[in-house]
């Protein structure tokens, strides 16, 4: 799986988004972030869009299923009940890419969304929510039987 | 206009308005391959904001781990019926377009 390109690319990423860190303080929330679509890993995404790692929270749902019979297609939903919620990001640890998508919530619409997702293999789901008081996040393993990404 | 890629429900229940999006799209993530071995490149919907009258009620950023055929469900407070929602997505090649829905 991990060649030379891909390092390579991991090393350069990594770069990318510790440089960027530097130069804006946080990327608008609204716009899609490339750093964070575009890392790696998960704390590379994370880190790229959060300014400090989301706390586990019991405010946080996430509804997934415990076993995905594709992962072409994988329904996911995510609740919360904390209020001023801005944003929802659901994450897949186990993809090349794991942020998957990234909601931004104005004022006056419910922190509920669902979505399908794809997922290549079996791994933990997180959803992380942002409020003005912080990112908090809740996961989720996912067991996957026919991956979904590539051919 | 062409014929749009969206099918929007849009349903005001009370107060709150419940919005489902479908787009009929394949998603490519750029990392499968045609029959030659080459790689097919990467187009997906990097972006999707519905507006109602003129307020954004939600914006999506995507990924390709988005599945084909993206699906996706919100509520959003506010709305009537025979309102207008303005959805306007985005392509990572850049293609870009504004479809209608009404409230029903």
């Amino acid at each position: 799986m991990m060649n030379r390109r891909s390092v390579l690319k991991a090393v350069f990423t990594g770069g990318l988004v510790a440089g960027m860190g530097v130069l804006m303080p946080r990327i608008a929330m609204a716009a899609w972030s490339k750093a964070a679509f575009e890392a790696e890993t998960q704390d590379m995404a994370m880190g790229a869009l959060y300014e400090a790692n989301p706390s586990a929270s019991a405010d946080v749902t996430l509804k997934a299923p415990d076993i995905a019979e594709n992962g072409a297609v994988v329904p996911i939903s995510v609740k919360s009940s904390l209020s001023g919620v801005t944003s929802i990001a659901i994450f897949v640890a186990g993809n090349p890419l794991p942020l998957a998508a990234q909601f931004t919530i104005p004022e006056g619409t419910l922190a509920n969304v669902s979505c399908r997702i794809r997922m290549g293999k079996t791994s933990d789901v997180t959803a992380v929510v942002t409020t003005a008081g912080g990112a908090f996040s809740a996961s989720k393993e996912v067991k996957v039987t026919i991956g979904g990404c590539g051919g | 206009m062409a014929k749009g890629i969206l099918r929007a429900k849009a349903k005001a229940k009370g107060d709150n308005t419940l919005v489902k999006i479908m787009a009929k799209h394949a998603m490519e993530t750029g990392n499968r391959k045609d029959k030659s071995g080459k790689k097919i490149p990467a187009k997906y919907i990097q972006t999707l904001s519905v507006a109602h009258n003129g307020k954004t009620v939600m914006e999506a950023n995507m990924g390709p781990a988005v599945s084909k055929n993206p699906y996706m469900a919100f509520t959003f407070v506010g709305g009537a019926k025979g309102d207008e929602l303005q959805m306007t997505w985005t392509e990572n090649t850049g293609s870009t377009a504004t479809e209608t829905a009404k409230i029903k």
